[in-house]
C-alpha cells in the first residue's frame, strides 16, 4: 500500500505546460528525491501536493483516499523560496506559523521550547528576525516546518543557501525523523546529497517523469556491465593476455605506481575467474563493478531526451 | 474558520503595537482641530491693528462714526485739500480720511482716503455705523413731525433679528432642520476621513502584501491556509485596525462634547431646548433669546438620531469602500516585485479617489447636481461623495441603491482579486502587464 500517489497530473499556464501528466508514488517511510533540472516542473508538482495550487486535471491520494483540504495540517513544506517576518519576534513567529498548522498555541509553545534547546536558539526568542543570521533563520525556519510533526515532509532544495555545519544539522535531523517513520520528499538538483540520503527517487525533464524507483535499482539498471580493475605496477604486466574473451578494454592508465583498467564485460564471466587468471601475473588492489553515480544517470537521461 | 482569526489577530495585534498607530490615532484628530481651530480663528479675529483715522465732516451728523475695536476716529475741525490728503496721512500718521459730505442725507455717500486697502471688516463696520446714523437722523426728523405718542418706542419695537432656519422636506412629509454650514462640515469632514482611511489601510494591505511576497514567507503561509483565506484574514485584520483607531475617536469625541456640555452648558436640558419653539429664557440659562437661537441651532446639528445615523453611514461606507480598494490593492501587490512596481497599477486607482474626494468638495456646494448623483451611487467614488451628500439630507432610496451597488461591487472585485492573488503571490520576477493580469483570471486555482 502506497503512502502517497499523484496520478496523471497535469498543469498548464498560458505559456507554457508545467506538467504533462505526471504520476508519482511514494512508499511510506522513504525519502523520495524529487529529480530535474531548473524549470522541470518540480516546484508545480510540490505545489500541487501541498494544496496551494491546484492541477487542470489528475488524482493525489494520501492514504488511499483523494487528498483533502484538512491533510495541510499533516503536512510539513518547507519551500526553496522561504522567509520569515523580519519585524515580528522569532518566538512570536514560530507560535503564529505553527497555530495555522492547526496546534494550539500551549502545544506550540511547548515543543518550539524544546526545538529551541535543541539547536541552541533559546536566546533568540524574543529577537526579531531581522536581527537574526542567515543561519539561525534558516534554523527556525527548519523548526517550524517539522513542528506539527507532520507524516510527510516536504523540502524544496534544503540545502541551498545553508552553510556546511547546518547541512549536517540538517541530513542529521532528516535521518532522525526518518527512524520516527515520517516520509520525506526531497526535491534537488544536488545529486551527491540525493545518493547520500535518498532511498527512491523520481525525475522529471521538462515536464515528464522520465523514470522513478528505489535508487540502487536505478544504478544498478544504468550499471552497463563495466569494472575496475587495479594493479600494482608491474612493467611487464600487460592486461590484455590475461582477462580472457569475456572481457574487453575500455581504458587503461597508470598512475601513482598503480595500473587503473576500465573492463567492459561482454559476456558473463564470475569475478573469482577473472582474478584467477590475473593473480598469478600482478599484484591485485582492488577490483569492483562500476555503479553510475545519480549525477551521471542524470546527465545522460536528461541530455538523451 | 479558525485559521482565518489566527490570521486576523496577527495582523491586528502586529499593527496596533506599532509607533505608528499610536501617532496617527493621536495626531489625526489633533491635526483637524488645529485646522477647524484655525478656519475659526480665520473667520473670527478681532482685526487688532491700531488705527486712527481722521474724520472731516461736512454734514449735520454728530460724530456718525465711534471707536470700532482697535480704529479711532478724530474729528478734524480744519479742512484739508483733497490735494494734500497723502501728505496729511502721513505727516499726522492717520490710518485713513474719511469725509463725511453735506450731501450724506440726500445720497448716501461716504469717502475714504487711505494709503493702503481698508480692511473689509472695518469698511463694513463704517458702513454699518453710518447707516444707523442716517437712518436714526432720518426717523427722528419724522417722528419730530408727526403728533403721534410714543412712536420713538414703538417703532425701536418694530426691530427684530431674524434668523433664518433651512427645512428639507420630503415626500412622506417629514421636515428636518438642515443648517447647512455645520452639516455640510460635518460631511466634509467624514468624506475626508473616509479618503483618509481607505488610502491609508487599503495601501497597509498592499504593503503587507508586497512584503510576504518579496521576503517569501507567503509560500509557508499558503501551505496552510487557502490563499483566499490568508487575503480575507489579512484585510478584516486591517479593517479592524482601522475601526479600533475609529472607536478611540469617537469615544474621546463623545468625552469631549459631554465635559464641555458640563462646563459651557451646565444644568441645560438639551432635549428640551432642541424641542423647544418659543425661545423665552430656558430656565437655568442667563442668555438672551438671539444667542439661545444659536446655541439650539448647534444643539440640533448634533441631535443623537443624526449623528447615529451619519456614523452609521460612515461606517458602512468605510467597510464598503476598504474592501473594495483593499481588494483590489492587495492584487496589485501580489502581482508586483517590489513596492517600487507598484506605481503603474496604482495610479488609475488613487486617481479615482483622489476625484472622488474633489466631487464631495463640490457637493457641498451643490448636493443635488448631477455629477454628485451619480458618483455618489457609482461604487469607486460613493464612499466618500455619498457620505458628503447624506447631511444634506436625500431620499433613502438613493443611500439604499449605492449601498446595494457598493456591496455587488466589493463581492465582485474581492473575488477577482483573489484570483489574481492566488497566482501573483507565487509569481517571481516576471514584469506583469495588464494583459498578463488577465490571462491569472483563467488560471484554476
Amino acid at each position: 500500500m502506497s503512502f502517497f500517489k499523484a496520478l496523471h497530473i497535469v498543469k498548464r499556464y498560458a505559456n507554457h505546460t508545467a506538467l504533462d501528466d505526471v504520476s508519482i508514488e511514494i512508499p511510506e517511510g522513504s525519502i523520495y528525491g524529487l529529480l530535474g533540472p531548473n524549470g522541470a516542473g518540480k516546484t508545480s508538482l510540490i505545489r500541487i501536493i501541498n494544496q496551494i495550487t491546484a492541477p487542470d486535471s489528475g488524482e493525489l491520494i494520501f492514504h488511499s483516499r483523494p487528498l483533502q483540504r484538512a491533510d495541510v495540517n499533516r503536512i510539513g513544506y518547507l519551500p526553496e523560496e522561504r522567509g520569515l517576518y523580519k519585524k515580528m519576534k522569532v518566538g512570536e513567529q514560530a507560535v503564529y506559523l505553527a497555530r495555522l498548522k492547526g496546534l494550539s498555541k500551549q502545544d506550540a509553545v511547548a515543543r518550539l521550547k524544546m526545538w529551541f534547546e535543541k539547536f541552541e536558539i533559546s536566546s533568540w526568542w524574543n529577537r526579531k528576525v531581522e536581527e537574526l543570521s542567515k543561519g539561525m533563520a534558516q534554523k527556525v525556519q527548519f523548526i517550524t516546518t517539522v513542528l506539527h510533526e507532520p507524516e510527510l515532509l516536504i523540502f524544496d532544495e534544503p540545502f541551498s543557501g545553508f552553510d556546511p555545519i547546518n547541512v549536517e544539522l540538517l541530513k542529521r535531523e532528516i535521518w532522525e525523523l526518518r527512524q520516527k517513520g515520517t516520509t520525506i520528499i526531497f526535491s534537488t538538483h544536488n545529486m551527491s546529497s540525493v545518493e547520500e540520503i535518498c532511498s527512491h527517487i523520481a525525475l522529471i525533464n521538462k515536464s515528464h517523469k522520465i523514470i522513478e524507483g528505489p535508487i540502487n535499482q536505478i544504478r544498478e539498471k544504468y550499471a552497463n556491465n563495466t569494472y575496475q580493475l587495479s594493479c600494482r605496477y608491474n612493467p611487464q604486466f600487460k592486461a590484455e593476455e590475461f582477462i580472457g574473451d569475456e572481457f574487453k578494454i575500455l581504458s587503461q592508465r597508470i598512475e601513482d605506481n598503480r595500473h587503473d583498467i576500465i573492463l567492459q564485460q561482454t559476456n558473463y564471466c564470475p569475478a573469482n575467474t577473472l582474478l584467477s587468471r590475473i593473480m598469478p601475473a600482478v599484484d591485485i588492489i582492488s577490483y569492483q563493478k562500476i555503479i553510475p553515480s545519480m549525477n551521471d544517470i542524470f546527465i545522460r537521461l536528461v541530455q538523451e531526451q | 474558520m479558525n485559521k482565518i482569526s489566527i490570521i486576523i489577530s496577527r495582523e491586528f495585534t502586529t499593527r496596533v503595537r506599532k509607533k505608528s498607530f499610536l501617532i496617527v490615532t493621536i495626531f489625526v484628530p489633533i491635526l483637524f482641530a488645529i485646522f477647524y481651530l484655525f478656519l475659526m480663528w480665520m473667520l473670527f479675529k478681532e482685526d487688532n491693528q491700531k488705527r486712527t483715522i481722521a474724520v472731516i465732516n461736512e454734514s449735520t451728523l454728530e460724530k456718525p462714526i465711534e471707536q470700532i475695536n482697535n480704529t479711532n476716529f478724530v474729528y478734524l475741525e480744519q479742512d484739508v485739500n483733497e490735494s494734500e490728503y497723502a501728505t496729511f496721512l502721513k505727516e499726522h500718521n492717520y490710518y485713513a480720511i474719511t469725509r463725511i459730505p453735506q450731501s450724506v442725507m440726500q445720497h448716501a455717500e461716504v469717502y475714504m482716503y487711505s494709503l493702503a486697502p481698508i480692511p473689509l471688516e472695518l469698511k463694513n463696520e463704517i458702513t454699518i455705523q453710518v447707516q444707523r446714523q442716517v437712518e436714526e437722523k432720518k426717523r427722528s426728523d419724522i417722528i419730530a413731525q408727526s403728533n403721534i405718542p410714543d412712536l420713538d418706542k414703538k417703532l425701536r419695537a418694530t426691530r427684530t433679528p431674524v434668523l433664518v432656519r433651512t427645512l428639507v422636506v420630503s415626500e412622506s412629509g417629514d421636515s428636518k432642520e438642515s443648517s447647512s454650514e455645520i452639516t455640510s462640515l460635518f460631511g466634509l469632514v467624514g468624506g475626508l476621513i473616509i479618503y483618509i482611511f481607505i488610502f491609508m489601510y487599503s495601501s497597509q494591505v498592499m504593503k503587507g502584501v508586497v512584503e510576504e511576497k518579496t521576503n517569501r514567507i507567503i509560500e509557508v503561509l499558503v501551505s496552510s491556509v487557502k490563499p483566499f483565506q490568508f487575503l480575507l484574514g489579512k484585510i478584516i485584520g486591517v479593517a479592524a485596525v482601522g475601526l479600533l483607531q475609529f472607536l478611540i475617536w469617537i469615544g474621546v469625541g463623545a468625552i469631549i462634547i459631554t465635559v464641555s456640555k458640563l462646563v459651557l452648558l451646565p444644568g441645560v436640558d438639551l432635549a428640551a431646548l432642541r424641542g423647544a419653539t418659543d425661545l423665552t429664557p430656558v430656565q437655568g440659562i442667563n442668555m438672551q433669546p438671539e444667542q439661545l437661537a444659536i446655541v439650539q441651532y448647534v444643539v440640533k446639528t448634533i441631535e443623537p438620531s443624526f449623528i447615529l445615523e451619519f456614523m452609521g453611514a460612515f461606517l458602512f461606507y468605510f467597510i464598503g469602500g476598504y474592501l473594495l480598494y483593499a481588494s483590489l490593492f492587495a492584487a496589485i501587490g501580489a502581482a508586483v516585485d517590489s513596492e517600487t512596481d507598484t506605481q503603474q497599477f496604482m495610479t488609475p486607482l488613487s486617481i479615482i479617489l483622489i476625484v472622488s474626494l474633489y466631487i464631495g468638495i463640490s457637493a457641498m456646494k451643490n448636493p443635488e447636481s448631477s455629477l454628485v448623483f451619480w458618483s455618489s451611487l457609482i461604487p469607486f467614488t460613493s464612499p466618500v461623495v455619498m457620505l458628503t451628500r447624506i447631511p444634506f439630507g436625500i431620499p433613502t432610496w438613493e443611500i439604499i441603491l449605492s449601498m446595494v451597488l457598493l456591496v455587488l461591487a466589493f463581492l465582485f472585485f474581492t473575488w477577482l482579486s483573489g484570483k489574481i492573488y492566488r497566482v501573483g503571490i507565487l509569481m517571481y520576477g516576471k514584469k506583469v502587464t495588464w494583459k498578463e493580469l488577465y490571462k491569472w483570471l483563467k488560471y484554476k486555482g
